[in-house]
């Protein structure tokens, strides 16, 4: 994976420099106070949450059980549409299908709509190595681009910059990218749009590739699923001659129903909405619309060392909503950069040593910068338990790692930050034990394949006087 | 910053055929990681198909409010009324060009002055950009989420046809083009055509989670539902 941001320091001195900024600190609390409330009220609005919750919980887990099957049937409707299908067994081979498409079209730059998988793999700057510009449409991806920032959040990836500042990069950056932005742009959130709007028009209208990601790929009619809020998606699915997309081997679905489920809990858990304002489903191609040429790049890049694992192997359930990072009081203080990965907060501390590996010093501390108050858990419409995964991590680190150890001294610098936040920590006991109640057991047959043991016992005393013990 | 580059890449290859070899190495991945794994339990389909009830009527209601609370305009008439109404909104908005899609009941734009563009030749981008608006039909309406759904038949067009253009004016027939939920939606629409889920128009909430409505979607979603029209559904 090489979405790493080279030279990013372990996660507590990233997320002190955090909390120290206390302009990031007010953003990151009123976006993530705002967005949880406004998604506990839509998921209230459905009295069978539950029963929704798990079924899209089964459903990936029947998926990931048959992964094989389920890409290979995907891989033959997608083809029987008229698509191709190429694999990727790691990101420098993603990076390396998806530029020598671009060159074979001839041309020189792509639009993008916003993927984390690209992300994840670097592709912007495996293709600008190549002489091809990939400019970013999501209005946010588009101010981080524009900023030379990194997104520090998954469903609003510029939550750390405000109003004035967005302005000031418009102002200063759009220019050079393209149509600047209008005189006397102010700092009024329908004007900032429409400078956007404005901006990126030209870009859609001439573009001849688009390069998505996707929610969701059912294996059984080959359609890809893609949901969003602004349109820019629409524009890069539908308006270009050819449609690159490049999705992860766990975001396949086995049947066309299962959309039933998360058609209705992903919006409601992301944006708190009853429905995103679009969500585009196109299979293959067709004759009288949208691209002529359709390329599936399905991306491996880490996933199958996720899958080995029986208990981290949850973590690939994920469906990237972000309700995890709006509850969670680590990232609500720290904020997403202090993760050091494109996936920050709570699934970024279990996904990202996962997909990577726990070589590096921020990597190993990331299993460490939870309170394990088991808030995530709660909000998941997916049910991964990232409290049993995050301690399941720990336990496979300090195994590896000797005392002494770099990785072993930053972890404990991780968990010593948490433990210095009195506030943090308090959370976390007095909701360690109310979710604990929540914790559904697993039904008769299902240890054999989930082996999802109970929340492990790790009361807050323990964890502290282990903390105390380690401590160097 | 990537700064803008001018230089040329090198001459296009053909696209590489599938990575057979990665192909077989990501799915031995798969085998090996689940190998001996038990089977995982059978999903539980006992979530609700609707969460209110099979009332034409309040469906209508529902779809009616579900839209307007995500900022479409909403609109009722007859089918009789249909194309003064049409004429109207399109009047009211400025709009001196209309895109029609290929089946669009001729009569709905009988009562507007506004130029006519057909899509048979397809308009190409540009000329879709200076068109003021779109009329188009639907394949269904959900009224729990307030959403529309077009599937490019006709009265529909190709996608490009409702996301270019400023402004959208959807019909919605009722009640037989009304369903209650997203699991009624999904049962009744194919995969085979692209489709477009639309509730409200196009929203960022990327600047201080503040909702600014028209991002690169049309601006305006005006949802016109017609009831007392031919009960055959076209
Ligand atoms: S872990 Fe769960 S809550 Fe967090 S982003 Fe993924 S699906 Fe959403």
């Amino acid at each position: 994976m090489s979405g790493v941001f080279v030279g990013m320091p372990a996660f507590p001195e990233a997320a002190r420099t955090a909390v120290a900024d206390a302009t990031l600190r007010s953003n990151l609390r009123h976006a993530t106070h705002t967005i949880r409330d406004k998604r506990a009220r839509a998921v209230a609005e459905l009295a069978d949450w539950v029963e929704l919750r798990e079924a899209g919980r089964r459903i990936k887990e029947q998926t990931l059980r048959h992964l094989d099957r389920h890409l290979l049937r995907l891989e033959e409707s997608v083809t029987g549409a008229g698509g191709t299908v190429h694999w990727a067994a790691d990101a420098e081979e993603a990076n390396r299908i998806v530029a020598d498409l671009v060159r074979a079209t001839g041309e020189t730059e792509v639009v993008k709509v916003k993927s984390m998988a690209t992300q994840e793999i670097g592709l912007n700057e495996a293709l600008a190595a190549e002489g091809i510009r990939a400019y970013e449409t999501d209005l946010a991806e588009l101010i981080v681009q524009l900023g030379d920032d990194r997104p520090s959040h998954i469903l609003v990836p510029a939550i750390h910059r405000n109003r004035g500042e967005i302005r000031d990069v418009f102002r200063s950056e759009m220019g050079k990218w393209g149509r600047p932005a209008p005189d006397g742009l102010t700092d009024a959130p329908a004007e900032l749009a429409e400078a956007a709007r404005l901006h990126l028009r030209e870009k859609f209208l001439r573009a001849k590739v688009g390069i998505s990601g996707a929610n969701f790929m059912v294996a059984e009619t080959g359609t890809l699923v893609v949901v969003e809020s602004e349109g820019n998606g629409r524009m890069c699915l539908t308006l270009p001659e050819t449609l690159i997309s490049v999705v992860g081997i766990e975001k396949v679905v086995p049947s066309w129903r299962d959309l039933e489920v998360f058609l209705q809990t992903l919006p409601r858990s992301s944006t708190a909405e009853r429905m995103n304002p679009y969500t585009s489903m196109w299979t293959g191609t067709s004759d009288d619309d949208g691209p002529s040429a359709f390329h599936l790049v399905l991306l491996d890049a880490g996933r199958t060392d996720v899958l080995a694992d029986e208990t981290g192997r949850q973590a690939l359930r994920c469906i990237r909503c972000s309700a995890c990072l709006n509850v969670c009081p680590v990232y609500e203080r720290a904020g997403g950069h202090a993760y050091g990965s494109v996936y920050p907060g709570p699934i970024g501390a279990i996904l990202t040593p996962q997909l990577r590996g726990t070589a590096s010093g921020i990597d190993a501390s990331l299993p460490y910068a939870s309170s394990l108050c088991g808030a995530c858990y709660e909000v998941c419409p997916v049910a991964i338990d990232i409290p049993e995964v995050l301690v399941h991590l720990r336990e496979r680190i300090v195994e590896r790692g000797g005392p002494g150890h770099r990785r072993e001294r930053a972890t404990m610098k991780a968990a010593g930050w948490v433990l210095d936040h009195p506030s943090l920590l308090a959370a976390g006991e007095r909701l360690a034990t109310r979710t604990r109640a929540l914790h559904p057991r697993n039904p008769p047959g299902a240890r054999a394949w989930t082996e999802s043991r109970d929340l492990p016992e790790l009361p807050a005393e323990p964890f502290r006087d282990w903390w105390r013990k380690n401590r160097t | 910053m990537t700064t803008p580059s001018s230089s040329r890449p090198t001459p296009p290859s053909p696209p590489r055929s599938p990575s057979s070899a990665s192909r077989e190495r990501v799915l031995a991945r798969i085998r090996a990681a689940t190998a001996g794994a038990g089977e995982a339990p059978d999903v539980p389909r006992d979530y609700l198909t609707r969460h209110v009830p099979d009332d034409p009527e309040a469906l209508l209601g529902l779809l009616h409010e579900n839209l307007a609370d995500y900022r479409a305009q909403v609109h009722r008439t007859t089918e009789n009324e249909l194309p003064q109404l049409i004429g109207r909104l399109l009047d009211r908005r400025g709009a001196r060009s209309v895109a029609v899609p290929p089946g669009l009941p001729e009569r709905w734009l009988s009562a507007t002055t506004a130029e006519r563009r057909g899509d048979e030749p397809r308009l190409g981008p540009y000329e879709l950009d200076a068109t003021d608006a779109v009329v188009t039909g639907c394949a269904l309406a959900v009224a729990e989420t307030g959403t529309i759904v077009l599937d490019g038949g006709p009265g529909q067009g190709r996608r490009a046809l409702t996301l270019v253009p400023d402004l959208h004016l959807c019909v919605v027939r009722t009640p037989q083009q009304v369903v209650a939920s997203v699991p009624l939606a999904l049962a009744r629409l194919g995969p085979t055509r692209p489709l477009t889920w639309i509730s409200g128009p196009s929203a960022t909430s990327d600047i201080e989670l503040n909702r600014v409505e028209g991002v690169h979607g049309p601006r305006t979603l005006e949802v016109i539902l017609v009831t007392g029209g031919p009960s055959d559904g076209h």
